[in-house]
């Protein structure tokens, strides 16, 4: 129904009729269901036309654009159908009010302070210290009173968690701090390309939702970024993108022949990229009962009940608690 | 006539939502819709498009408030998949056939349940203009609320295009 659809060679890709095809280098015609299509994540050096971005919103197709090393670039997001004003203000309330802001960074932050313990605990011999040490770390946050602070905070609990890295992947993955731009070893490598197919996934929730995203409260809302995934992706990142990682690594998936090097910038290869991919959307729709819906519920569908979750919080409804993994 | 008629008037669908769940009234209201991420609803669509494909008058826009989806010399005619919401159906018809009247035109209305292919014929009491009229205000109050009114379960809640929306909760 929901499906991501990701484009590793060059090529065009166009709308004709009512349909969209992607036409690789070697002129391979494929279509693409564009009313199951969820968002298009785009690898290759891809050709548009209008028509095709024009087509697009009606059916909230979201793409994502990443650049020659698989790192983030941008996203065509197209105009939204679900709008409401209503939502938006009070969405914005919730930022233009200091304590109110405030609560809800808190929240992000516990709550991915939650998956990160969660993932260490599964290791726990080897990194009793570091686990102690974020538990302590973790009493500042309530006490807290301002979001640089709370930054702080993060920031030190990263520290240690990224520092666990070495006993919980096997010998030839290490790490020594963690480093964006660019990421200069293959575990960094891992941890960014993951994060930003996490920030896209969060995106396209978002999308679904009444939410604007460009209101954030963790992070500062600013005009380039689309602040509120990331945000939310807080949440997500060690719950799905890390045990990926861990599993990729530690079951010899991805090896170090699945990266490559280039002016000092460490990135996946197609190879393993696929490879993440792959492994990343079986976790995806990996589903979990949820205990209030008495559903099963993917953990896709997770991200979307933050997005409304958020919402009731917003309107008004009902106080927000972010998800903690409980299974 | 006891009510503001023009100060209360809303969209049909509304009046549908009151009497299915006023939680949901009121969620839409705030343009908080749901519809687009539910099959059901698309059924519920195509249904409507492939109901009467022969006739041409289809979809009769009033105000901009009343979608109807067929009328002629004595009907209002409306289309539903299943005979489930019976009273809410009823009830939107009724204010269909409530809001012609204001406007001078009388008119019976006729559902059509596609599923049962069944008929039912409906007409505009006194009594009903009553109840209409009492719907009106209830429902502007409740439009009026800060907050939506809180969650309690209905035996539909599962079929509901906003079920994961109100569900959506964490235990302690
Ligand atoms: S899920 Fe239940 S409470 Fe929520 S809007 Fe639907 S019927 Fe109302």
């Amino acid at each position: 129904m929901d499906r991501d659809y990701y484009i590793f060679s060059n090529g065009r890709l166009k709308r004709k009729d009512n349909t969209i095809y992607f036409i690789d280098s070697q002129d391979n015609k494929n279509s693409i269901p564009v009313e199951q299509t969820n968002s298009l994540h785009i690898f290759g050096e891809v050709d548009l036309n209008t028509k095709l971005l024009n087509y697009l919103p009606k059916y909230g197709v979201i793409l994502n654009f990443y650049n020659y090393y698989g790192y983030y670039s941008g996203t065509y997001y197209p105009r939204k159908k679900n709008v409401s004003g209503f939502t938006v203000v009070k969405q914005a309330l919730h930022n233009f009010d200091y304590n109110k802001r405030l609560f809800l960074a808190k929240s992000f932050i516990d709550s991915a302070v939650h998956h990160i313990l969660r993932n260490m605990r599964r290791h726990k011999e080897d990194i009793k210290e570091l686990i102690e040490k974020i538990e302590l770390e973790r009493l500042n946050i309530e006490r807290a009173n301002r979001i640089d602070e709370l930054m702080g905070i993060e920031g030190r609990i990263r520290k240690y968690y990224y520092q666990s890295f070495n006993w919980i992947l096997r010998d030839d993955f290490t790490i020594e701090r963690r480093e964006k731009r660019p990421p200069k070893d293959p575990v960094n490598a891992l941890i960014s390309f993951g994060n930003s197919l996490m920030y896209t996934a969060v995106l396209s929730e978002i999308y679904k939702t009444q939410l604007d995203p460009t209101i954030s409260y963790l992070h500062e809302p600013s005009t380039k970024r689309f602040s509120l995934s990331l945000d939310i992706a807080e949440i997500f990142k060690p719950l799905i993108v890390d045990s990926v990682i861990f599993y990729l690594i530690n079951n010899r998936i991805i090896t170090l022949e699945n990266f490559d090097d280039q002016d000092g910038i460490c990135f996946l290869n197609e190879q393993g990229r696929k490879k993440f991919i792959r492994e990343y959307e079986k976790k995806m729709s990996t589903t979990i009962k949820h205990r209030k819906l008495k559903r099963k519920v993917s953990y896709k569908m997770f991200i979307r009940l933050e997005c409304y979750k958020l919402i009731k919080h917003f309107i008004g409804d009902e106080v927000y608690k972010p998800l903690k993994a409980w299974w | 006539m006891g009510i503001d008629f023009d100060k209360l008037k809303v969209q049909g669908v509304k009046v549908n939502y009151f009497y299915i769940c006023k939680r949901k009234l009121w969620l839409f209201s705030k343009g908080i819709s749901m519809e687009q991420n539910s099959d059901r609803v698309l059924y519920g669509k195509l249904v409507h498009k492939n109901a009467y494909p022969r006739l041409k008058k289809r979809e009769v826009l009033i105000d901009d408030i009343l979608k109807l989806d067929i009328m002629d010399k004595t009907y209002v005619k409306e289309i539903k998949v299943s005979s489930k919401m019976t009273e809410a159906d009823k009830m939107q018809l009724l204010y269909y056939l409530y809001y012609l009247k204001q406007l001078g035109i009388e008119k019976k209305g006729m559902i059509n349940y596609v599923k049962e292919r069944k008929l039912e014929e409906i007409s505009l009491t006194a009594e009903y203009e009553k109840k209409i009229e009492n719907t009106l205000v209830e429902i502007n109050r409740i439009l009026k609320m800060e907050t939506p009114p809180a969650l309690k379960k209905l035996p539909y809640c599962k079929k509901c295009a906003y079920y994961e929306f109100c569900y959506a909760l964490e235990e302690d």
